[in-house]
């Protein structure tokens, strides 16, 4: 009990305190401004995040978020092909960009003084990219040399791409952000220009300021050099497919001759957030961490490298935030000589017993205590705060609901922990899968 | 503090910096030497112990006992199992890492003030009473073993494997600190005690605390946790030979993109010309899509997703590296530029523009690292480990601002020499002679 009255403690102090140095405005164009407050350096940190991304894409052009992604890099009408970049740098900053399935993201990292210049030109390549006829095709050959050494040279990265195209009957999540190779291949500049008319504008993105800056003067700067772009009024509705019900498990193996640790992995179908309605997402949030948050402490953990021993390393995750349904996966690196059958019959039987016997109340108190402690550890990286909001802003939610979410996941119980592992932990919508070494060895008993 | 500082840095516009970060030195009773930043705005510490030597410091025949032994720390200490002990140290929502490489054993924790002496004292267990039960061992002892034979079969680790074993030969930076299967399977329990005294002595220790914690009450801590240390440990071992040669060296292997390390001798931060050599490297390989290498190999060849170059300045051995991946058909093509580029470069020309770039970059980014508690104290325990006074981040970038053409032209034909750059290439490369 004194423990449970150390946790409110903790969420009293800590959360609020972080709400209260965010704000929020919107242009007239409809661009969206977060602005976070953090005065301990005069550092700032500038993100514009798109609200679109490989999920978007039609079929066919798997790739072309990302593609496009690499060629905002390539100028406009005043900034030369890698001028960007080199500017921020010659300022002492840092820059790059990601690409997700929800969403496309451009950052910068500078002193703070030097937010203008850094505004002024992400506002630029907002609506006047220029593609030229050279840039394009070379471009195309870095992001297959991007897939090559991210996914082709990586057999675990293979296999969750196998893994995730299992998963998803319907839903564009089957696909890879950086794409299909043979796709990748036939991408053009047209493609990639016609991405960027049908998506890149004020309306369709968020505008995330943080660091030592104030409301006011990010409302100033951006209504200077964002306040002129045009709205695209004919912004496509995000709507995508959905999947079916699930019936039929799945199951794939894959051999690899550059596998040397075996595994075994399960995905299971898992509803995301929603906006608003965030609690189921907590409930499977805190279920991923009782299950395999920490080696030594989660259920898995506890029964497969510490009990049975079939383990040497178990891990669980889920990630809500998401526009439409994601996945809730658990793996299982065998301890040597356990063959793969017997490490997933393994992790059948810790879930059943989980399941028969419930949460333990000592680890549910740790797990929220972790929790709480996040939020007061999570202020020391403005960045990451940056991030949480741009995130969650692009896939649809509200500021409310990024810091309602504390909350959500504090108000938890044990009883929607356990009904959330009943809905989820299903193996009709999961994906079972083998990933081995091509010549598997002998089990000598 | 930290803003007062960095305002001030650049209140002379990303040139000089006119104070210094408040950098406290603090002398504990029991004679450890730390420093302490104060930062009261977040309700946590972040404190960072160092241990100089890390796992170059294993016992002859012993490859792999540091660092079997730091990840088994944790793993059991005092009256506590693994799992009481991990379990404790979710209750304190305080966070323990243990990590070692090459130069060092480092210690980071976050702790939480409104707890920070239970933290402190679970942390102590780990520290000075672990207890490497048998099993503790063994559990993690296969886990380094899964590691170990992934990497055999990873081509980034053969890489820089193969080119560690090239530069350095027998020294210990020339093999893994994982060590091999068949010297961590010999490894015992007593092992990993004599691998503990061996690297987590006070002679050899550096100290940085930062965030919510005043001097006054981190002298008595640091006793509490660091006083029942041994006073000494190993001795070091001796300088490496960095023995590079140039040409090829390739490692046939089943992948569709060969993997490319390429070096020659570096130069260390005790040399007159480092900094000239640290903005060369700048201009050369490490500028991200400012650096000519960048520009050269992918911007305008689209040979590879990516190329940077570092001076790779360990504690006994120097030597500049860089490294990149490329399609078996392209690697060729790119080695070519690069050995073009790096023949370019031994020239030490540089244009204006180059050098004023590459200076407010460095300049200019440098204060921005400092932004977090474990960030800072990782910089100043770092700070340390290298001898480096406290004013260095003070008079850092003036070293920078100071260095001329006339400087980089030198250090250029005194280090690079295309003829001593070598390449380890791991796939299976088309052309390559």
């Amino acid at each position: 009990m004194l423990r449970a009255c150390l946790v409110t403690a903790i969420s009293l102090c800590g959360v609020p305190a972080l709400a209260a140095d965010v704000s929020s405005f919107t242009l007239e164009n409809g661009l969206q401004t977060v602005v976070i407050e953090d005065h301990r350096a005069p550092v700032v940190v500038q993100m514009v995040w798109y609200k679109t991304g490989s999920a978007d894409e039609v079929r066919g052009k798997s790739g072309i978020a990302h593609y496009l992604e690499h060629l905002m890099f390539k100028g406009t009408d005043t900034l030369a092909a890698g001028e960007l970049s080199k500017t921020v740098s010659a300022n002492g900053g840092s820059d790059n960009a990601f690409t997700s399935y929800d969403y496309t993201a451009y950052f910068q990292r500078i002193a703070a003084d030097r937010l203008p210049l850094i505004m002024k030109m992400e506002a630029d390549r907002m609506h006047n990219l220029q593609i030229s006829p050279d840039d394009w095709k070379t471009e195309r050959e870095v992001i297959l040399e991007e897939r090559a050494q991210r996914t082709d040279s990586d057999p675990s990265a293979l296999f969750a791409e196998q893994t995730n195209a299992a998963q998803y009957l319907n839903s564009p999540y089957g696909t890879p952000v950086i794409g299909w190779r043979d796709e990748m291949e036939g991408l053009t500049r047209d493609d990639a220009i016609a991405w960027y008319k049908r998506y890149y504008a004020p309306n369709n993105a968020v505008l995330v300021v943080a660091g030592d800056v104030t409301p006011e003067e990010v409302k100033s700067l951006a209504a200077e050099y964002y306040g002129p772009i045009a709205a695209n009024t004919g912004l496509p509705e995000r709507v995508r497919p959905q999947e079916p019900p699930q019936l039929a498990e799945r199951r794939l193996s894959y051999a690899d001759p550059r596998v040397a640790q075996p595994s075994v992995s399960r995905s299971y179908l898992a509803p995301e957030r929603n906006p608003g309605d965030q609690k189921q997402a907590a409930a499977l949030t805190v279920l991923a961490e009782i299950l395999g948050g920490n080696s030594q402490t989660s259920v898995l953990g506890q029964k497969l490298i510490f009990g049975s021993g079939e383990a040497i390393y178990v891990g669980a995750h889920y990630s809500g935030l998401s526009v439409d349904q994601t996945t809730f996966t658990l793996s299982v690196l065998p301890a040597a000589d356990v063959p793969l059958p017997e490490a997933e019959k393994a992790l059948d039987r810790a879930i059943a017993e989980f399941m028969q016997e419930g949460v333990d109340s000592d680890r549910f108190d740790r797990i929220k205590t972790q929790i709480h402690a996040g939020e007061i550890y999570a202020q020391d990286n403005v960045q990451g705060l940056a991030q949480r909001y741009g995130a969650a802003l692009a896939s649809g939610f509200s500021i409310d609901d990024v810091q309602d979410w504390p909350d959500t996941l504090d108000e938890v119980t044990p009883d929607d922990v356990m009904a959330a592992a009943k809905l989820v932990l299903d193996k009709r919508h999961a994906v079972t899968g083998y990933l081995e070494p091509t010549t598997t060895k002998e089990v000598s008993q | 503090m930290i803003r007062l500082l960095l305002a001030s840095l650049f209140a002379l516009t990303l040139s000089l910096p006119a104070r210094a970060l408040d950098i406290q030195d603090v002398t504990t009773p029991g004679g450890l030497d730390a420093w302490l930043v104060e930062a009261h705005d977040i309700p946590f510490t972040a404190l960072q112990i160092s241990f100089k030597g890390g796992a170059s410091l294993d016992a002859e025949g012993k490859r792999g006992a540091i660092n079997l032994m730091a990840a088994t720390l944790e793993e059991g200490a005092g009256d506590m199992s693994a799992q009481d002990f991990a379990a404790h140290e979710e209750r304190l929502a305080a966070n323990f890492g243990f990590d070692v490489n090459d130069d060092s054993l480092t210690i980071s924790a976050s702790m939480l003030s409104e707890n920070r002496d239970a933290a402190v004292e679970l942390l102590r267990q780990a520290l000075i009473n672990p207890r490497f039960d048998q099993s503790a061992v063994d559990r993690v002892r296969g886990q380094v073993q899964s590691i170990i034979a992934s990497n055999a079969q990873d081509p980034s680790t053969v890489a820089s494997r193969t080119f560690a074993k090239l530069a350095y030969g027998d020294h210990p930076y020339g093999s893994s600190i994982n060590g091999t299967a068949e010297t961590v399977a010999a490894l015992t329990r007593e092992d990993m005690f004599d691998a503990k005294t061996r690297v987590m002595s006070k002679d050899r220790m550096v100290i940085s605390a930062v965030g919510d914690i005043t001097a006054e009450e981190l002298a008595p801590m640091l006793d509490r946790l660091l006083g029942d240390l041994p006073e000494t440990g190993a001795q070091m071992p001796p300088a490496a030979k960095v023995e590079l040669t140039g040409g090829v060296t390739t490692v046939d292997f089943d992948t569709p993109q060969s993997v490319v390390i390429f070096g020659q001798k570096g130069i260390g931060m005790d040399d007159p010309d480092f900094f000239a050599a640290f903005v060369l490297n700048q201009i050369v390989g490490a500028g991200g899509f400012s650096s000519r290498l960048m520009e050269q190999v992918r911007e305008q060849r689209g040979l590879t997703y990516g190329i940077y170059t570092s001076l790779v300045d360990k504690d006994l051995a120097k030597t500049w590296q860089g490294s990149f991946a490329s399609a078996n058909a392209k690697a060729a093509e790119a080695i070519d530029v690069v050995r073009d580029e790096w023949a370019k470069a031994a020239t030490g020309t540089v244009s204006d523009k180059e050098l004023e770039d590459a200076k407010t970059y460095l300049t200019g980014a440098y204060p921005l690292r400092f932004d977090g508690n474990g960030q800072i104290a990782a910089i100043l325990a770092g700070m340390q480990l290298s001898d480096m006074p406290m004013d260095y981040i003070n008079t850092r970038n003036d070293k920078i601002t100071a260095v001329t053409k006339d400087d980089i032209r030198r250090v250029a034909k005194r280090l690079m020499d295309v003829d001593d750059l070598r390449f380890v290439v791991v796939g299976q490369p088309e052309g390559l002679d």
